[in-house]
């Protein structure tokens, strides 16, 4: 079992292990301790206000600048809502998943491989085109998605309205409008969020339809069904033969290597940091 | 038609027919599709009030911002403003925590030992050495940085540093770096181990590493003290006493510019040999401005920047502290192990045309720049047996008095020679451990954190080489 | 670098998205690039059909600022250099044209 080199390790002062005790356990001891029930993936582009969400969920106070491309390496946290305890995971800044940076495959691979139980997209409210780019695509990979439309006040600010009910009719799962650095709409988002994970509220995800390439639609409906007959059972086949069709060596791996087997059997896989521990105790 | 279950291989071989059949033209399709996808969505969401001028104040402010005329003006107002917010507001704190930690709180500490009944090298390690060194480097260190921080974070926040960045790029791609590598050298003048951690914003690692190695250059907080008092003391009075103040200031300022320069010449030389590699992709993003919260933006900044950096250096000046006490208390023979050190290194030293003590000085004061200055002066002390001066062996001093502090020095063989290479060695040597350490927690790699430690001090030690000798061939030494 | 007056000139080259001068808009034709560069390119929204503005140039006249999907993106002119584009026809404002934000 490899190390999985693009992964950081959590910082130490990043704060969300500080006050912690189980993530610190975990970390420390590299032993899958799971005192979470549910573990949510925090995604969106750069510059969204994602670490202010991020703060605003676990109550701690980091530092956000106005600068695209920033990230922690990996920060992570925990809150809890209701009777459960909640895992929160905060992924690189991206624009998409696509391209093979190291951020975005940070991100991929947490999400394809990590199977978190949510993924929270926090979307810009004032450049709503660019952020859906991402949240497309993160919808093919999963559906139990949460949209957080974040920077509404400065949508106000620039005379924008934004109709989160339509947005989230469209788009087939929760959109929730907030301001994070006022605190406003997080109690809505936890709400939402706890509602995905549990399987309250059950998400209809857009997904492309076609990709107004008629040799490409075809192709990918081929692999597609080559895929699902491989992996029966894999929710996101279609985004598997994208990606293969691609060239995607590491979707590639995950064929060759019986990885993607787990996803279509319904196991979590140990998220990818999760893996490097199990192999250290092992070791 | 496929079986009911295919084999894997099956699949990566299907799918790499298929793709040999597609060409290179699938991204471009996705992209395009998804595009057009949330263009529509977007559209249908977002509703945009008719006739109302949108982003107008962000698109003025852009256009003055960047403008070729404003641009660079409203760029150096700015970072001078910020700097000299810096300088002239923390004077007084800086002072009144050094009259409280090192003029009360030690003494106190002292008398409170000797009552207790502490052994002399007990209370020496532990009050002269480890908590005196703590007390300079906060003393030093806190007031700048709780002014510079937030100052420089109010900008970033505000969303004008990416537009720095797009001001400078073109002098930092011609040097084969990025444009955001400015930023990171900015807040590097405040602290370097900030200005490490802020390469982060550059996504090619190629060219994070070059900022990185870099940042050195940029004179931290921390060794502006060294650099003003020794310009005051040795290149003001080499001039008449009318130009005496302006000479020194020139000479800092001086200094700070030979560091922006060497930044972008290291860069360059960087990217042509140990660094080459392919020019990574450019990209740069100029977000929305957006009004700072000004209050929690203090407060986050004083937690996450200030206090993480301090209680590093903190951590970092106790045990230099404790060292520098016990070398200098520690007899061998006739003399104090610092004494056999520093008549070792001398010879090494005047080549360079420093000496000995400001040597051992850097050894043992790699934990933080703040502390050279009262290091020196002590070590100089000790080696010269200069007698009714200072405050004991192993004791970190300061004066009130600048004559004071040159006849010390004078008397400990400075001349201006020494002065003006120590202020080039200051610029140009290993960053603090501070620095060091944040540089492997970024880099995760042996080699580029040795790299950046040990090419600022083979270069620090070519330049005062040269200098010196070239002083010397021309007499004026 | 000469400034054109437009993009309708008949030269023989086509006009690259480092032709267009500030406050015009262009619609993105072809991007001649390969790798990595095309796809953050692709992944930023500059793709064939949609329409950009030159917002502003730097000081030191490189790079460029451009609104791309409502979005403020710099290029550097090599990059620039090798997106071909073409004149925007005239037509009612839609979810591309830029200087309208959609979002």
């Amino acid at each position: 079992m490899q190390e999985n080199p693009a992964l950081p390790k959590p910082d130490s002062l990043s704060g969300g292990c500080a006050t912690c005790p189980a993530n610190r356990h975990l970390a420390r001891l590299g032993v899958n301790v799971d005192n979470w029930d549910y573990v949510v993936a925090l995604a969106g582009n750069p510059n969204t206000g994602k670490s202010t969400v991020f703060n605003a969920l676990t109550g701690l106070r980091q530092h956000t600048g106005n600068w695209p491309g920033k990230t922690v390496a990996r920060a992570e946290g925990g809150f809890q809502f209701g009777d459960s305890r909640f895992k929160l995971v905060d992924l690189p800044g991206t624009y998409s998943l696509l391209a093979s940076s190291v951020d975005e495959e940070i991100a991929r691979d947490f999400i394809l491989f990590g199977a978190p139980d949510v993924t929270v997209i926090v979307a810009d409210a004032t450049r709503l085109e660019r952020n859906l780019n991402l949240a497309l695509q993160i919808l093919e990979i999963t559906d139990r998605v949460v949209i957080c439309l974040n920077l509404m006040d400065e949508a106000q600010r620039h005379h924008l309205t934004v109709d989160d009910r339509r947005l989230a009719r469209d788009l087939g799962v929760p959109v929730v409008p907030t301001t994070a650095r006022r605190s406003e709409g997080i109690p809505a988002l936890l709400q939402a969020v706890h509602d995905v994970a549990t399987g309250a509220v059950q998400t209809r995800p857009h997904r492309l339809k076609t990709t107004h390439n008629p040799a490409l639609d075809d192709a990918l409906a081929r692999l597609t069904q080559q895929v699902e007959a491989a992996f029966p059972g894999l929710p996101n086949a279609r985004w598997v033969a994208l990606r293969l069709l691609d060239g995607d060596a590491a979707i590639e791996q995950a064929v060759r290597d019986g990885s993607l087997g787990d996803l279509s059997r319904g196991e979590r896989p140990p998220a990818p940091d999760e893996r490097l521990r199990v192999a250290e105790v092992s070791a | 038609m496929s079986a009911q279950s295919a084999a894997p291989i099956d699949v990566l071989s299907a799918a790499r027919d298929l793709r040999a059949g597609l060409g290179e033209d699938l991204h471009d399709h996705l992209s395009e599709a998804l595009y057009t996808d949330a263009a529509r969505l977007a559209d249908r969401a977002v509703t945009r009030p008719d006739g109302r001028p949108r982003f107008d104040l962000d698109r003025t402010l852009d256009r003055l911002l960047t403008s070729r005329v404003w641009g660079f003006p409203i760029m150096a107002a700015l970072f001078t403003l910020v700097f000299w917010f810096t300088i002239a507001g923390a004077n007084v704190p800086s002072s009144m925590l050094a009259n409280l930690l090192l003029d009360t709180v030690h003494p106190a500490l002292k008398s409170g030992a000797a009552s207790l009944g502490f052994p002399w090298w007990l209370s020496g390690v532990l009050i002269d050495g480890a908590y005196l060194s703590m007390a300079w480097v906060v003393a030093v260190m806190l007031p700048p940085m709780a002014i510079f921080f937030p100052l420089f974070t109010l900008l970033e926040d505000f969303g004008y540093l990416p537009r720095v960045a797009f001001n400078l790029d073109r002098l930092f791609s011609r040097a084969g770096a990025h444009g955001k590598q400015s930023l990171s050298m900015m807040m590097g003048f405040g602290c370097n181990a900030a200005g490490v951690v802020a390469t982060r914003v550059i996504d090619s690692p190629r060219e994070r590493l070059i900022a990185i190695i870099t940042n050195n250059f940029a004179i931290c907080n921390g060794r502006w003290p060294t650099l003003i008092m020794v310009a005051t003391l040795f290149i003001g009075t080499a001039v008449p006493a009318a130009l005496a103040g302006v000479i020194s200031a020139l000479a800092v300022v001086g200094i700070a510019v030979l560091g922006v320069g060497l930044t972008f010449v290291v860069s360059w030389a960087l990217s042509r040999t140990i660094l080459k590699g392919e020019a990574s992709v450019f990209s740069l993003e100029l977000p929305p401005y957006r009004p700072p919260r000004v209050l929690q933006t203090l407060y986050t900044s004083v937690i996450d920047r200030t206090l993480i950096v301090l209680w590093r250096a903190v951590t970092m000046s106790i045990p230099a502290g404790v060292v520098i006490w016990t070398i200098s208390n520690i007899t061998i023979g006739d003399a104090s192990l610092a004494e056999h050190l520093v008549s070792g290194i001398n010879p090494f030293g005047l080549l360079l045309g420093l000496n000995g003590v400001i040597l051992l000085a850097y050894i043992v004061a790699i934990p933080a720049n703040e502390i050279i200055i009262p290091t020196i002066l002590m070590l100089t002390v000790l080696t010269a047996g200069l007698s009714g001066v200072g405050e004991g062996a192993g004791v970190m001093f300061e004066l009130d008095s600048d004559n004071a502090i040159r006849e010390i020095l004078q008397a400990g063989g400075w001349t201006t020679l020494t002065a003006v290479n120590l202020m080039l060695f200051s610029l140009i040597h290993n960053p603090c451990s501070t620095t060091i350490l944040t540089i492997y927690n970024e880099t995760k790699s042996v080699k580029w954190t040795a790299v950046a430690a040990l090419l600022p001090l083979g270069l620090g030690f070519l330049v005062t080489l040269t200098t010196a000798t070239i002083a010397r061939a021309l007499g004026l030494v | 670098m000469t400034e054109h007056t437009g993009l309708s000139d008949t030269s023989s080259a086509p006009a690259t998205l480092a032709d267009l001068p500030v406050g015009q808009a262009g619609v993105v034709v072809a991007l001649d690039l390969r790798g990595a560069e095309r796809r953050r390119l692709l992944d930023l929204g500059l793709v064939p059909g949609t329409v950009v503005v030159a917002e502003m140039r730097s000081p030191l006249g490189d790079p460029v600022a451009y609104r791309v999907r409502g979005a403020s993106v710099a290029l550097r002119r090599d990059q620039a250099r090798q997106i071909t584009i073409a004149d925007p026809e005239h037509k009612a404002p839609d979810h591309t044209a830029p200087d309208i934000e959609a979002t």
